[in-house]
Order: C-alpha cells, then sequence, then structure tokens
C-alpha cells in the first residue's frame, strides 16, 4: 500500500482567511463568533455565528465568475488556490489524468436557493437567472476546482451531514494508498449562514443563543460557522522526490453506522469509528497524543463523544488531550472536518494543542483533558480527528508527524 | 379559554404519543406516554403554531427551560401562562 502525506493546506472561516492566520487565531484561543449579519436576522431566534465578515468575493472573482460561484464555491475555491500553491503540483499529463478531488458539503449552494426561492414565493418573480442550478449543485464546488485546475480524474461530492469532509478526505486517502491516484485535492466546504439556513436549524432546538462551550456543564447548544479547508493528499513517494514540504502524514480512516436513530448520537457507532480508524493505521492506543473532537456543544454530542474515546482508548483516555475548536470558529457542517483537520496539523508539526474556549465549568460526564481555553505546548505524535454526523454516520482520520 | 387551551394540549400530545385524547391525564409524563425528544421537540412546535406563541425551550438544557414540561397539567399551565405574557 502507498502512504500518502498532506503537501498543501489552504482554509477561510471566520478565524483567518488563509492557514497562518487560522492557526495564529486557534493557539491565542480567539473566538470567531459573533453576531449574524445577513437579510432578515431579525426574524431568527438565533443570531450569532462564525460568520466570515470580511469575505469580499467581488474583490476576488469576476462578474462571469460571480454569476455562477455560490458563497461555498467561493470559499472552496480560494482555500484551493492556497493549497495547490503551497503543494507546488501543477497538473497536467499524466498527473491530472491520476489525480481528482472529493469535496464535503452539506448544505451546496443553500444561499443560492435561499435567494431564488425568496424571489420566486416572496417576491412572485416568475423568473430566475439561468445559472440557478449549476450554482446551488452540491458538486459545483468540485467541478470548479478540477475545471480551474485541469484536474481530470475521479472528481466528486459527499454528503454526510456533519461528517461530510471526514468522509470526502477518507475516501481521498483511500483512493492513494490503493495506488489509484496519485494526488487528491478534499476537504469540505459550507456556507448555511443565511435565513432559510439557520432558519431550518432553530426548529431543531439545538442551537445557543449565547456561546459555543464543548464540554462545559453549562454549555447551551451549537453554534453555526461557514467557510472551507481544501488540502492536497499525496503519494508520499511521488511528494518526496519532487522535495514538497510535507505537513503531515494521513494514516488511518474508518467510518461506521450508528443504524439507531436519525439525530441522537450512540456511543458504540462513535467507538467503532474511532477503534477502526486506531485499526486500519495499525496504531498501538498508547501513541495517540491529541483528539480533535467533533465537540458540538450540545448536551447530547459531548457527553456521548467523551464516553466514546474512553470506550475506544481505555485507560490511555486519561493521557490524550482532547479538543474542540467550534468554540472558536463554529460548527462548518459539511466543511467542519476540514477546518478541524488544521489543529491536528499544527499539534502535529507545530507542537501546538488548540484550545476548547468558552470553558467554564466541569462536566463529571466529559471527564477528559478537553485543553479548556488556553492553548498548550506538547509534543505529538499521533492525532485523531472526530465527525459524527446526524443520521448517525461517523468518520475519524488519524495522521502522523511528517516523516 | 382554560377549557379549551386544555383540550387542544391534550389532542396534541394524544396525536403525538398515537393515543386517544381521553386516554391522556393531566398528571402523566410526557416520558410515561412514550413521548421522547423529538417527539417533544414537534410537540412544542404544534402548541406554538395553534397558539401563536413562542415557546422558550432549549432541547440541550429542558430542565433548565423556563418552560415546565415535567407533566401534561404543567405543560397546561406553561402554555396559558405564556398566551398571558405574549397577549401584550
Amino acid at each position: 500500500m502507498k502512504r500518502v502525506v498532506i503537501t498543501g493546506a489552504g482554509t477561510v472561516n471566520a478565524l483567518g482567511l488563509d492557514v497562518p492566520s487560522t492557526l495564529a487565531a486557534m493557539a491565542e484561543g480567539k473566538c470567531g463568533i459573533g453576531d449574524l449579519n445577513f437579510r432578515d436576522v431579525d426574524r431568527l431566534a438565533i443570531k450569532i455565528g462564525g460568520q466570515i465578515h470580511a469575505w469580499d468575493a467581488e474583490g476576488q472573482f469576476n462578474r462571469q465568475q460571480m454569476a455562477l460561484y455560490d458563497r461555498f464555491t467561493q470559499f472552496t475555491l480560494v482555500a484551493a488556490q492556497q493549497a495547490i500553491g503551497q503543494s507546488g503540483l501543477e497538473f497536467a499529463g499524466e498527473l491530472a489524468l491520476r489525480s481528482g478531488v472529493i469535496l464535503g458539503t452539506s448544505g451546496g449552494g443553500l444561499t443560492t436557493q435561499d435567494d431564488n426561492y425568496r424571489m420566486v414565493y416572496e417576491e412572485g418573480k416568475n423568473r430566475v437567472h439561468p445559472f440557478v442550478v449549476p450554482k446551488l449543485m452540491n458538486n459545483a464546488a468540485c467541478s470548479h476546482v478540477s475545471m480551474e485546475y485541469n484536474i481530470k480524474g475521479p472528481c466528486y461530492t459527499v454528503a454526510t451531514a456533519c461528517a461530510s469532509s471526514n468522509h470526502a478526505m477518507g475516501q481521498a486517502f483511500n483512493m492513494i494508498r490503493c495506488g489509484m491516484s496519485t494526488a487528491m485535492i478534499t476537504g469540505g466546504s459550507e456556507s448555511m449562514l443565511c435565513f432559510g439556513g439557520v432558519k431550518a436549524w432553530e426548529g431543531l432546538r439545538v442551537m445557543s443563543k449565547d456561546a459555543c462551550r464543548p464540554f462545559s456543564l453549562n454549555r447551551n447548544g451549537m453554534v453555526q460557522g461557514e467557510g472551507a479547508a481544501v488540502f492536497v493528499f499525496e503519494e508520499m513517494e511521488h511528494a518526496q522526490k519532487r522535495g514538497a514540504e510535507i505537513l503531515a502524514e494521513v494514516i488511518g480512516f474508518a467510518m461506521t453506522s450508528d443504524a439507531s436513530d436519525i439525530v441522537m448520537p450512540s456511543k458504540q457507532g462513535a467507538a467503532r469509528a474511532i477503534s477502526g480508524a486506531i485499526t486500519d493505521a495499525r496504531l498501538n492506543k498508547d501513541e495517540i497524543g491529541y483528539i480533535n473532537a467533533h465537540g458540538t456543544g450540545t448536551a447530547a454530542n459531548d457527553k456521548t463523544e467523551c464516553a466514546a474515546v474512553a470506550d475506544a482508548l481505555g485507560a490511555h483516555a486519561d493521557n490524550i488531550m482532547i479538543s474542540s475548536t467550534k468554540s472558536m470558529h463554529g460548527h462548518l457542517i459539511g466543511g467542519t472536518g476540514a477546518v478541524e483537520l488544521l489543529a491536528c496539523i499544527m499539534a502535529l508539526k507545530d507542537g501546538i494543542i488548540a484550545p476548547t474556549i468558552n470553558y467554564e465549568e466541569p462536566d463529571p460526564e466529559c471527564a477528559l483533558d478537553v485543553v479548556p481555553n488556553e492553548a498548550r505546548d506538547a509534543k505529538v505524535d499521533v492525532a485523531l480527528s472526530n465527525a459524527f454526523a446526524f443520521g448517525g454516520l461517523n468518520a475519524v482520520l488519524a495522521l502522523r508527524k511528517a516523516p | 379559554m382554560a377549557l379549551d387551551v386544555k383540550d387542544k394540549i391534550i389532542e396534541i400530545i394524544a396525536e403525538q404519543a398515537v393515543l386517544d385524547p381521553s386516554d391522556v391525564s393531566l398528571d402523566q409524563t410526557l416520558e410515561a406516554l412514550g413521548i421522547d425528544s423529538l417527539g417533544l421537540v414537534e410537540s412544542i412546535f404544534a402548541i406554538e403554531e395553534a397558539f401563536d406563541i413562542t415557546v422558550p425551550f432549549n432541547a440541550n438544557e429542558p430542565d433548565q427551560s423556563e418552560f415546565d414540561i415535567s407533566s401534561v397539567a404543567a405543560i397546561v399551565k406553561a402554555v396559558q401562562g405564556l398566551i398571558e405574557d405574549q397577549k401584550a
């Protein structure tokens, strides 16, 4: 089997418009969550989120591109440009044919849908822009990356709600590992912060009105974010031969389904995914130093996740650090695992563990080292990244420090 | 009015529990009626629609919510209070 390494990373999210600024914000424990600002926000009960207020689409894309790029595609393209730029790869000839794009998203072009439904239903218009369909489709971002960079191999989009990005990156990893591809552009993107997007979530009554406080006893729900993170996964020998900088190695992946409830998480399903990733990576449990938690800040997720980690790691669960960076950038739904993978890379490469901010009161049901409020310096060789989606779909990645 | 509120709430809860309204009594808990957390959220939505009120309820902290859901009678009382408060 081939070994797989990460040779490029890019992101835009509420903490920063690139990887260095995002990692600096995570290391400082900065909060990117604040007041939402979009049309009809006054009609929402939930008015906070990790919104990218500094986003300037017009400054980055021309008129023709703007007509085709939903906000989730814009985020993807900017993150992809950073990642591919860092990797130094140019897709031509055989490499173009042997490379692909697998991205996660849950809502796809939800903002485009929201705007256009409003126009035909509320404003009574009978005509919509000709590009509504190519703009809103879930695979639009993936296809634009493929077109922009001449990537001609396996390209598709994965939608498994909050686990979309992890499923996408797991697929990309396996394609290189099994020899199908040389390089894969992977990660995910989400742009659900519009009236309809937040209104739908409000209905479920799991959102917090004030802050995302993962693992804290007084946590009262999740807070949404938006943005993207994109990575270049590359076959290790290919990367080494061309002298590329390796950010980390991807060593394992597992996915499971709870097969039980459409919204309530299951300890067993999550624990099987964690154990599966450990087995797939041929790891000993005690090699794991850090876990980037799913850590949504809901009552149900956080206690179930801690129990699953304790189940999967046994006594070693008390030695590891586990943090939820959603406390800072919010829950990016289909893009969340991708942004959170950055925290794993920071732990492995820079020896900095991103904190769980807004942590106020210990919860006996979340009795792990959640790296409360302040980043920590620590030497970590292996990290896991958890994602547990609505629908009971779980996906866990394992990463190792660059060889 | 008070009677209408009670009957309407019992009707909503009975529908959620797939029971006849006559089988729902005021002293019962939602748990005893077989209504889970998703069923509760759906019932609250139906109550909000029926009475045109906003019910302060967060599924993450059901015990700390100002809205008492400990029994059918408690829900009726809480809804009556909300109707009074939100009439203004």
